[in-house]
């Protein structure tokens, strides 16, 4: 972790936000659907506040680790631990963001974000004032009354990650969440979400199966492969879009292609 | 090519105005060639039965009778089905305790049950909600039962991991979700009470627009059967077309095509030459139409 004197290009987490994120690990886990393993072999440790992306070739298991990691799904074997107690089921501190549209169809975007509010009880026109508030941070102020097929595939994204993010969760779970967005929106909304996530201090796992966006977004980076975690590796100046050609960056990006290759 | 909705109300109309019409002809010229309309009431002949009726006491009875049971029955077939509809297809308890009695009872037309609702019920006004009920709770229940089925996993986990228990869930999204579903049953389940209403007012009924067309057959006044007939058929109309408002007012969030199917596709024949004219021009525009989407859409998109 940087020290606070060099975090004039590069945002470095403060101590007291650090405390917020959970701290999620896996000790010997073996992960997939009952009858049908797909990860074995799992040990990861996931620091507070920390940004890990996961890449890996389809069907190597990201979304089953995500899952397991969100209370969707019981490890077959070994655990898995959020801040050092075995994860039981979903809990509102883990929030998870859908590759496909997870919004609600019948709830405007507006609806959609205050659904996490509604169900920990908060009071309506709080309720309102706060996802209102979020859906201004993601650009969606005008569009926070029209129901999601009205609206763009981007925006909808957007508007999962404002509902995600609404209720103010010690741990984040991105499932390939601008997978089905095309280049120009895509990075968009990665600067987007390193500018929200600014400030929450919450952990983020984030999965993907594009390289790049891993590298730019993640503090490390897990590498799934032939059904375990191949390699887990420390990114160089992450979420600094002028690191993209410091050699360091282009070697590491080598090397991680070279290992999903083979 | 689409017909404003003027024009689309006076073709209705005037689809009516042809078929009382044909009636009117037919009756009031005596034809007989093989279907004999000599012993039909003509369409003159029925209104004033209806006038003379409409000013009577016992055709308001009956029609609020009727339309008390079957609201009374459907209602309760609604909230039943629902609920059994849910629980089947969310619990495979459920499913194993009340399937197999639900697919044994189900075939069994609701007007067999006649005897079964006389043994039952100390009154036959009760007798008739259940036969009314029973026609329009398995209708409810099987499309309530496909449509909680058929609802996407996604929706059920997002909940669950905003921490949602299972009563938000049933109520943020299985009741919701099941909704364009569940209409769909109550749709069919309305016409299927109204079919199962009059029979059992025409077999065990005490006034009640059945009770009443079948009084009017037993004594021959046939004018009077036919304003019974007419009777059941608006009243089926306007509560089938009520459910249907109330339907597409809940379920206003669904995805609808913009394309308007108004326009008869005159130029889908390639028979003659100028239709094939026709034809391609249409095709012509057509693309051009679609490229206008795609910009508009990527429009959108780039305002990320």
């Amino acid at each position: 972790m940087s020290t606070s004197s060099e975090s004039v290009s590069a945002p470095a987490v403060p101590e007291q936000e650090a405390v917020r994120g959970t701290r999620l690990a896996f000790r010997g886990a073996v992960l997939g659907r009952p009858g049908a393993p797909v990860l074995s072999d799992v040990d990861l440790e996931v620091a507070p506040g920390e940004i890990i992306t996961v890449v890996g070739p389809s069907g190597c298991g990201k979304s089953t680790l995500l899952r397991t990691l969100a209370g969707l799904l019981a490890p077959l074997d070994g655990t898995a631990e959020a801040d050092g107690s075995p994860l039981t089921g979903p809990s509102a501190g883990r929030a998870l963001v859908f590759q496909e549209d997870a919004l609600l169809p019948w709830r405007s975007l507006r609806g959609n974000v205050e659904l996490p509010l509604a169900i920990r009880g908060v009071p309506r026109g709080e309720r309102r004032t706060r996802a209102e508030a979020w859906l201004a941070r993601v650009g969606l102020t005008a569009q926070a009354g029209q129901l999601p097929h009205r609206v763009s595939g981007g925006q909808r994204q957007r508007a999962q990650l404002a509902r995600a993010l609404a209720d103010s969760p010690r741990a984040v779970l991105m499932d390939e969440p601008f997978g089905a967005l095309d280049a120009q929106t895509r990075s968009g909304m990665q600067d987007l979400l390193v500018e929200v996530l600014r400030g929450t201090g919450a952990t983020v796992v984030f999965v993907t199966h594009d390289v790049d966006e891993a590298l730019f977004l993640g503090d490390r980076v897990a590498l799934l492969g032939s059904g375990r975690v191949a390699a887990v590796r420390d990114v160089p100046r992450p979420r600094d879009r002028a690191a993209f050609d410091a050699p360091a960056r282009v070697a590491l990006r080598r090397d991680i292609l070279t290992s999903l290759g083979s | 090519m689409t017909r404003r909705p003027l024009a689309r109300y006076v073709l209705r109309a005037a689809s009516l105005a042809t078929a009382l019409g044909l009636w009117q002809v037919l009756t009031s010229l005596d034809i007989d060639l093989w279907l004999r309309f000599s012993q039909f009431p003509t369409v003159t002949d029925v209104a004033h039965a209806l006038a003379g009726r409409l000013s009577g006491a016992d055709y308001w009875t009956d029609l609020t009778d009727s339309l008390t049971r079957i609201l009374t029955g459907f209602a309760l077939a609604a909230v039943l089905g629902v609920a059994t509809g849910v629980l089947v297809a969310r619990s495979p308890l459920a499913e194993d305790l009340l399937g197999p009695v639900l697919e044994v009872v189900r075939p069994i037309p609701a007007i067999a049950l006649v005897p079964v609702a006389i043994l039952l019920f100390p009154s036959n006004e009760q007798g008739i909600v259940f036969i009314t009920c029973t026609a329009a709770f398995f209708p409810v229940l099987v499309s309530t039962r496909h449509a909680v089925r058929a609802l996407t996993p996604v929706w059920e986990e997002a909940v669950r991991t905003m921490g949602g228990g299972r009563l938000r869930i049933l109520g943020s999204v299985v009741l919701p979700g099941a909704l364009p579903g569940i209409f769909g049953g109550l749709s069919v389940g309305i016409g299927v009470s109204w079919i199962c209403v009059i029979s059992a007012e025409m077999i065990s009924g005490q006034y009640g627009v059945g009770y009443r067309t079948w009084q009017d057959y037993t004594v021959v006044n046939y004018p009077g059967v036919f304003v019974g007939m007419i009777t059941i058929g608006v009243l089926g109309w306007v509560t089938s077309t009520a459910v249907e408002l109330l339907g597409r007012r809940l379920t206003h969030w669904l995805p609808r095509s913009s394309y308007v199917p108004g326009g008869r596709p005159r130029a889908s024949r390639p028979l003659a030459a100028p239709v094939r004219a026709d034809g391609d021009s249409e095709r012509k525009t057509q693309p051009e139409q679609q490229g206008e989407n795609h910009t508009e859409e990527a429009r959108d998109e780039h305002l990320v």
